[in-house]
């Protein structure tokens, strides 16, 4: 007779009329697959922990965002935010939907640049840029947002001294009614500094002024924001016109639509708190429309929306090391996926399932990743069924950011696998190894 | 080691201590392993039991019983001999 599977033993305290902020305490239901592949086989394979990303998650997110702009408005551009994402393999998907690239920094740019993506494609944002790089932008044509009037100068110095013009934007911040108010980027617009900003602009004949661009923040819960954003954009591009009469050719409302991860200690999941694409689409296109700006000369719309495009296309599956019971009585579970390559867990509750069943049974558990570091907690309090050593895990919604702030610390960074459109699997980064890593360092002659 | 005598337990994984007035949820195996605490089996028969029941690592089933005894310490359901 075939054996059965072993649960470890677990005992649950009940405390009637107490609960705990989980509530009673939901089973969790396994994850086994991502895309019809089983997850422990992947692991089996690529080894443990492992990036999952699925193909078509990314190229349907794409394409109910363009549905949800290109049914209200006339004219939409998708500029994939490099700094969410830069794994080659993914910039690409973006690229093959159509996507140009958004880009803030010299680095950056050079890797839209390799990906095929030419200068006319590529926003440029960001408080950083060197001389050499704006000089390199404004010969490839790339859309230089102007972040600070110092940038300003120094663009226009670059321009004069190499005898090229630049195609520009401002960068706009504002008051849209919510916190933090995002001022540290652009000019601003409330006090008059952008109207300043775009008057320089305007008389200068070696810059082409082409449009505003504004990023009021991150993870916006509320499209009100946005309608109020593109409104006073609507507003700027207005009296550029009534002023110059100079036609913008697009307004850029930057990032910031929230992904359904849920805030680190928000009430309620955000997966009933974000707002639709929709939601968010229906303010900025109205705001847009509803202007002074005329009909026939309606500017395009840009989006450099990162996270609410990426994040559900990527997981991290990984392996429980081992269990303790803390002093306070808790569970704790120590993993091998770290906060090292979970940046994102400071912020957010992330959603971890078990890859097989267990009975409905949870316990209150911590979990911890591997660093000898006290900050290395994936998840402070759940509700979480009994694994045991060994058996796998999988964190859903992880594909923003944690491909480009992950750190090489302690560790090494496992692979990051593709899984594409027919189902096949494909590394798009290999895991890191001793060599990989101490291969830019060098050792002083006394030292050898 | 034995099982508090006082203690009711349920055949669907509910404990109740009436000395102190404190209910437990047992999972499958947890129950499994508290009935046979309760029928007087000592730590090694309930050792043999789970393996020849269960696909588990001796190893393994020593480390989480070892787990699951202490839990029930804790809670006072466990009386030192």
């Amino acid at each position: 007779m075939e054996k059965k599977v072993f649960e470890r033993p677990t005992i649950t305290k009940l405390t009637p009329g107490m609960p705990s902020k989980h509530g009673s305490g939901a089973a969790i239901a396994p994850i086994r697959y991502i895309e019809g592949l089983k997850i422990d086989d992947l692991l089996e394979k690529y080894g443990s922990p492992l990036y999952i990303f699925s193909e078509s998650v990314i190229r349907k997110n794409i394409e109910d965002l363009k549905r949800s702009f290109t049914v209200r408005y006339p004219k939409v551009q998708i500029a994939w935010s490099y700094k969410t994402n830069y794994l080659d393999a993914i910039c690409r998907i973006f690229h093959q939907e159509g996507s140009w690239a958004e880009v803030v920094s010299g680095f950056e740019y050079d890797k839209a640049r390799r990906n095929g993506i030419p200068g006319e494609h590529i926003i440029f944002n960001g408080p950083g840029k060197t001389e050499a790089e704006l000089l390199k932008a404004a010969k490839e044509g790339a859309y230089i947002h102007i972040d600070h009037f110092d940038e300003l100068f120094l663009l226009a110095k670059v321009c004069q001294a190499n005898n090229v013009t630049a195609r520009v934007a401002i960068r706009v911040n504002m008051d849209v009614g919510i916190y933090p108010k995002w001022d540290r980027f652009g000019f601003n617009y409330e006090n008059g500094e952008a109207w300043d900003a775009i008057n320089r602009i305007m008389a200068n004949p070696q810059f082409k002024f082409m449009g505003l661009h504004t990023h009021i923040g991150t993870y916006i819960m509320t499209a009100e924001a946005y309608r109020i954003a593109a409104s006073k954009l609507s507003e700027l591009a207005a009296a550029v016109a009534q002023k110059f009469n100079h036609y913008i050719a697009y307004i850029d409302m930057g990032g910031g639509f929230a992904s359904r991860n849920t805030l680190r200690g928000a009430y309620l999941s955000g997966e009933d708190t974000t707002p639709s694409f929709d939601e968010y689409a229906d303010a900025i296109t109205s705001a847009i429309i509803n202007s002074q700006i005329k009909p026939d000369k309606l500017p395009a719309i840009i989006l450099e929306t990162g996270r609410a495009l990426i994040d559900d296309a990527g997981s991290i599956a990984g392996t429980v090391i081992a269990t303790k019971r803390l002093t306070d009585g808790r569970r704790a579970l120590i993993v091998d996926v770290g906060v090292n390559l979970l940046f994102t867990s400071f912020w957010y509750d992330h959603k971890i399932n078990p890859t097989q069943a267990h009975s409905g049974l949870v316990e209150e558990t911590v979990i911890y990743g591997p660093l000898c570091m006290n900050i290395d907690v994936i998840r402070p309090s759940l509700m979480f069924p009994p694994l045991k050593v060994g058996e796998h895990f999988v964190i859903s919604r992880t594909g923003a950011y944690n491909n480009t702030q992950w750190l090489q610390f302690i560790t090494t960074r496992p692979n990051v696998i593709l899984i594409d459109t027919n189902r096949q699997t494909h590394v798009i980064r290999n895991a890191e190894t001793i060599d990989s890593i101490v291969s830019n360092e060098q050792i002083p002659d006394h030292l050898k | 080691m034995k099982l508090n005598q006082s203690i009711a337990i349920s055949e669907n994984g509910f404990i109740f201590n009436p000395a102190t007035g404190d209910s437990f949820t047992l999972n499958n195996t947890g129950m499994q392993v508290v009935s046979l605490l309760k029928s007087g089996k000592t730590i090694d028969d309930i050792k043999e039991t789970l393996t020849a029941e269960y696909d588990v690592d001796t190893m393994i089933l020593e480390r989480y019983l070892q787990d699951f005894i202490s839990d029930l310490k804790r809670n006072n359901l466990l009386l030192e001999e």
